[in-house]
């Protein structure tokens, strides 16, 4: 039984990699959606909003096709650093980011957009500087917005399945994840393994929602 | 010849879907306290917001006294946060996750961290004294009466030490009697400040008690003089 919680290590591990990229990314381009007009804005909001809606397995195979050791990306990181990310727990952390990352940008869009532009013009006024407004105004209004995606971010990482699969294989004590280990043991016919990683899964789900349903309501700081 | 205190001339085209807007605003004046009148529509916000910085004008220049703030004949644009504008919104869009005492302090320190709660820097405590705002330095906004959100906001705008006042609509949000009190507090603050400002309003109270010269506008321009 012991052998279960390696899985489940390695799936906070990669769920938390994915979470952190996606802080960095997601509230990146959702602020940059929220806030500036470019042509082609629209495009890209259909663009990184794609992993929502499209199989895993397409992303998985999209993924295999860019990173893979013929793939443009997969080639020039083989050839300039030696990293081969196919078939790595670094590999799981890129697929599980690439999913998960459409739950980070729309909260975070949606967050940003929730914010009075009429505050960052006082700001403004008062004689911040564009990042200062960022950081004293606007992240702390938006903040739980963020946070929610980032949470559900976390949930959806967790459970991965397709992509992470298709990318980093299913290697014991390696890249084999809580979804990807219920799978094999159910092939198996481990039942009790099975149990008891679903359980583990489910467990960590619920308490990933509870804590993002408690952020979500009031979103716009209301500290009475 | 008195040297002009408020100079601007500014034009700006604003497109909104099917309608169109053509703002060209003129005024000068030698005295300090200027109001710009007229209804909704008229342009008033923004001709307040092009000499604030909020946005650039397509064609023309504001003057501060001997500053020059945008001009386009020259390619100055001083960003709004090198103004040194006071600025008080018709909705005094307070921040709402800071108290009183973090509005007020909030223009002293332009770094990237917010005033502290425990903050207590001689300015502030000198704004929170002077507009009877002592009692509620440690409340959010919400929790503030419109007349003390309205005393905030101006608090706020002054603490920096502007070089001019900007007030959009400023007691539009309060009710008449409480109007009338806070009007003839800021007529003598800024006799006191001797402060430059432009204050917006479709109010006749406000020109009579606040104009010492008057610029009716109307669809995007100057009306003269009657």
């Amino acid at each position: 039984m012991t052998d279960a919680w390696i899985p489940l290590l390695l799936t906070l591990k990669v769920a938390g990699w994915a979470t952190a990229l996606n802080l960095v990314f997601g509230v990146g381009t959702g602020w940059l959606l929220a806030r500036r007009r470019f042509p082609g804005r629209d495009l890209l909001d259909a663009l990184l909003t794609l992993p929502m809606v499209m199989p895993p397995t397409v992303l998985g195979y999209y993924l295999l096709v860019l990173l893979g050791r013929h793939g443009p990306l997969g080639r020039w990181l083989q050839a300039t650093f030696g990293i081969q990310l196919i078939f790595t727990w670094q590999g799981a952390v890129i697929a599980a980011t690439v999913v998960a990352f459409p739950l980070v940008f729309k909260a975070a869009r949606a967050a940003f957009e929730s914010v009075d532009p009429q505050l960052e013009r006082a700001a403004r006024v008062l004689g911040l500087r564009e990042w200062a407004v960022f950081l004293r105004v606007t992240l702390p209004l938006a903040w739980r917005g963020i946070l929610a995606g980032l949470l559900l971010a976390f949930a959806r990482a967790t459970g991965e399945f397709g992509a992470t699969l298709m990318v980093a294989g299913s290697i014991p004590g390696k890249t084999q994840t809580l979804s990807v280990a219920v799978y094999e043991a159910v092939q198996a016919g481990q039942d009790s393994v099975a149990d008891f990683l679903v359980l583990v899964t489910s467990v960590t789900c619920i308490a990933v929602l509870l804590a993002a349903g408690r952020l979500v309501p009031g979103r716009v700081a209301n500290p009475s | 010849m008195n040297a002009a205190v408020w100079d601007v001339d500014v034009a700006r085209r604003l497109q909104h879907g099917e309608r169109r807007f053509e703002l060209d605003v003129r005024f000068v004046s030698d005295r300090r306290q200027v109001v710009l009148f007229g209804p909704s529509g008229a342009g008033k916000s923004q001709t307040l917001q092009l000499v604030a910085g909020f946005a650039a004008p397509d064609r023309g220049r504001v003057r501060v006294g001997v500053r020059t703030l945008v001009d386009t004949a020259t390619g100055t644009h001083v960003p709004a946060r090198d103004r040194r504008l006071g600025y008080v919104f018709q909705d005094y869009a307070l921040f709402p996750h800071l108290t009183v005492a973090q509005n007020i302090a909030f223009g002293l320190d332009t770094g990237w961290r917010n005033p502290s709660r425990a903050q207590d820097h001689p300015r502030v405590r000198h704004w929170l004294q002077n507009f009877d705002l002592a009692p509620l330095a440690h409340l959010h906004p919400e929790q503030l009466s419109g007349g003390q959100r309205q005393r905030t906001a101006l608090a706020r705008a002054l603490a920096p030490g502007p070089a001019a006042l900007l007030l959009d609509e400023p007691f539009a949000a309060l009710d008449t009697a409480l109007r009338a009190r806070l009007r003839d507090e800021l007529a003598d603050l800024l006799a006191d400040l001797s402060l430059p400002m432009v204050l917006i309003t479709h109010d006749d109270a406000d020109v009579r008690r606040l104009g010492q010269a008057v610029f009716t506008l109307g669809d995007g321009r100057v009306l003269p003089a009657s």
